[in-house]
């Protein structure tokens, strides 16, 4: 039989749907290239044993009403998974147990797959490289020199490795869009509000967003699909219809038109990345889009505004790991001298960065001068794109201003490595739904991908779109496989 | 602005988390360029701009405060790195 990992998600969930295969052979397939793939470093739990029962169990009942019957997924683990292992990467969590399991994990569950394994992951999320990971860096297929991207860079790594079908990640400033942009694989975050925010490990909550990475736009629709909706347990979930994404995909985008924002034309950007972008526009005006120029004039200051909100709610959320209920904990003479060992042991170098802006900015006399202000520019910036579509049904950028860097290369300066997220940033301070698709390599054969951004709730238009791309530019990951 | 070290330590004091010299010293460091970054804002007047405070277009649903008890107390003291029978233990507060 041909090598089941190379298939799509889709034909995956048809293959077995038509008995071409069995659910068992199918976990056996990824299985054997997950426990060949120890150097890429992308998995922090392995649940195999239980995926192969989960699979013969399917194999027995045939249900196959689900969108996603009898297929195994691994996920990122910051998704709370009931009786295994969540740690969020981080080391104050390297024993959490959960008691439950996060919403959107059980609607994968639902639609009849079942867990493949818990995927690494930046600690806490807070990272562009999955280098500030507790379990250590994750490799790119594309080079073990070289990082995956971040946070969800196990997931994106694995994905690229066909060591899963297809993974979720979460994505609070580009965690999914930059990961897939830097292997070569497609990713999505959604409307904020699309999918459900509970039972994941929260990092920042107002821009905080789970969604679907795959190998192609097609799965990307299906398992948008699998996982959104409303959810009484996370108020800020929204109750609107969930389309039906992967059976309305199309490739007619004839007519729509694409806002290209000529702030995104940022200072040194590789030409590459520029050629890119003009390949997109061509891609899409073949395809029979209209492009028009626009204007996100506040795009330069979201940068900076994020590094005042993520850190101010992560330092908030945060707080709750005090070596108490759960998790590691370090010894102390008091309570306080506990919390505090706990806390200086348990979190990485960046995670304390972070807590310790987000105290600083929200502390007393500075709430005005810093989270304030962010939240006044985060209204510009969303009123750019409210305005912006008003006369367009999408925006078009690349997704990020590099290919895949080496690890280590930023970790001495926080700032270059928050650089990487200057397109993906503007995104979730807004709310909007964003997708990376691969468009292309550069000179060194390493994956760029190109950012479509589309209207709140609209994710079909920036998936068709997506489509189109993906039909033009006929990307393909030719990385040679050297961790086998 | 720049975060020197007394900062530092104050800050981390509020945020519980003991720091040794040398990390002090890099912090303030690692800080103070952040937020140098951040301080790119102070370029854009917002006098006259509403801060946003939910970027989603719809009000907070209420649900009825109802008791789900799952009877799990064992399982949630199972990840308690110190308890006794029924209670989370934490070093003594009072003398």
């Amino acid at each position: 039989m041909s090598d089941i990992s190379k298939f799509s998600l889709t034909e995956i969930v048809n293959g077995i749907k038509k008995k071409d295969f069995t659910s068992e052979e199918v976990t056996k397939s990824f299985i054997d290239n997950s426990k060949k793939s120890k150097k890429l470093n992308t998995y922090i739990t392995e649940c195999f044993e239980d995926a192969l029962k989960s699979a013969k169990n399917f194999d027995k009942e045939k249900n196959y009403e689900g969108l996603l019957s009898g297929v195994p997924i691994a996920v990122k683990d910051l998704f709370c998974t009931k009786n295994i292992k969540t740690t969020a990467g981080s080391k104050i969590l390297h024993n959490f147990i959960p008691t439950y399991e996060s919403t959107v994990t059980n609607n994968l569950w639902s639609q009849g797959a079942f867990l493949l394994g818990k995927l690494n992951c930046d600690e806490f999320a807070m990272g562009s490289s999955n280098e500030t990971s507790f379990f250590g860096s994750v490799k790119n297929p594309y080079g073990d020199k070289l990082v995956p991207g971040g946070s969800s860079g196990g997931s994106a790594s694995a994905l690229a490795a066909e060591l899963t079908p297809a993974t979720i990640g979460t994505d609070t400033g580009g965690s999914i869009r930059q990961p897939a942009s830097f292997t070569g694989t497609v990713g999505l975050k959604p409307t904020y509000g699309r999918c459900s925010r509970w039972g994941i490990v929260a990092f920042a909550s107002s821009l905080d967003q789970a969604g679907p990475m795959t190998k192609n736009v097609k799965d990307c629709a299906l398992l948008l699909q699998a996982i959104s909706g409303y959810d009484p347990k996370d108020s800020t979930s929204i109750n609107t219809k969930v389309d039906s994404y992967s059976s309305k995909l199309t490739e007619q985008v004839k007519g729509l038109k694409i806002g290209i924002p000529k702030e995104y034309r940022v200072d040194n950007m590789p030409n590459e990345i520029d050629n890119l972008w003009k390949k997109g526009i061509d891609y899409l005006k073949d395809a029979g889009a209209i492009i028009k120029n626009i204007s996100l004039p506040h795009t330069m200051y979201a940068l900076p505004a994020y590094y005042i909100v993520a850190p101010a709610e992560a330092s908030s959320n945060l707080a709750r790991y005090d070596g108490v209920k759960y998790g590691h904990r370090a010894k102390g003479k008091n309570l306080i001298e506990m919390y505090e060992n706990t806390r200086s042991e348990g979190f990485g170098d960046e995670v304390k960065r972070r807590i310790l802006i987000g105290t600083y900015v929200l502390s007393s006399g500075y709430y005005d001068a810093y989270y304030l202000k962010a939240q006044k520019v985060r209204q510009l910036i969303k009123d750019d794109f409210d305005k912006a579509f008003k006369d367009v049904d999408a925006v078009l950028t690349p997704s990020t201003p590099n290919s895949a860097f080496k690890i280590g290369d930023k970790t001495d300066d926080p700032v270059s490595m928050y650089l990487n997220d200057i397109f993906t940033v503007p995104v979730n301070l807004s709310g909007l739904p964003a997708i990376s698709v691969p468009a292309g390599h550069d000179k060194n054969n390493l994956p760029l991908g190109l950012q479509l951004i589309g209207k709140a709730f609209d994710e079909q238009t920036i998936l068709n779109l997506s489509l189109a791309i993906e039909k033009r530019a006929n990307f393909k990951r030719n990385y040679k496989n050297w961790w086998t | 602005m720049s975060i020197d070290k007394d900062t530092v330590k104050h800050i981390s004091k509020l945020a519980r988390i003991s720091l040794d010299e040398k990390k002090i010293n890099n912090l303030s460091k690692d800080l103070s360029s952040i937020m140098k970054f951040i301080e790119k804002l102070n370029k854009l007047n917002t006098d006259k701009v509403t801060p946003l405070t939910s970027i989603i277009n719809a009000s907070l649903k209420s649900r009825p405060d109802e008791i789900k008890d799952e009877k799990i107390r064992d399982q949630i003291l199972k990840n308690s790195p110190e308890k006794n029978e029924e209670f989370f233990v934490v070093p003594k507060v009072i003398e």
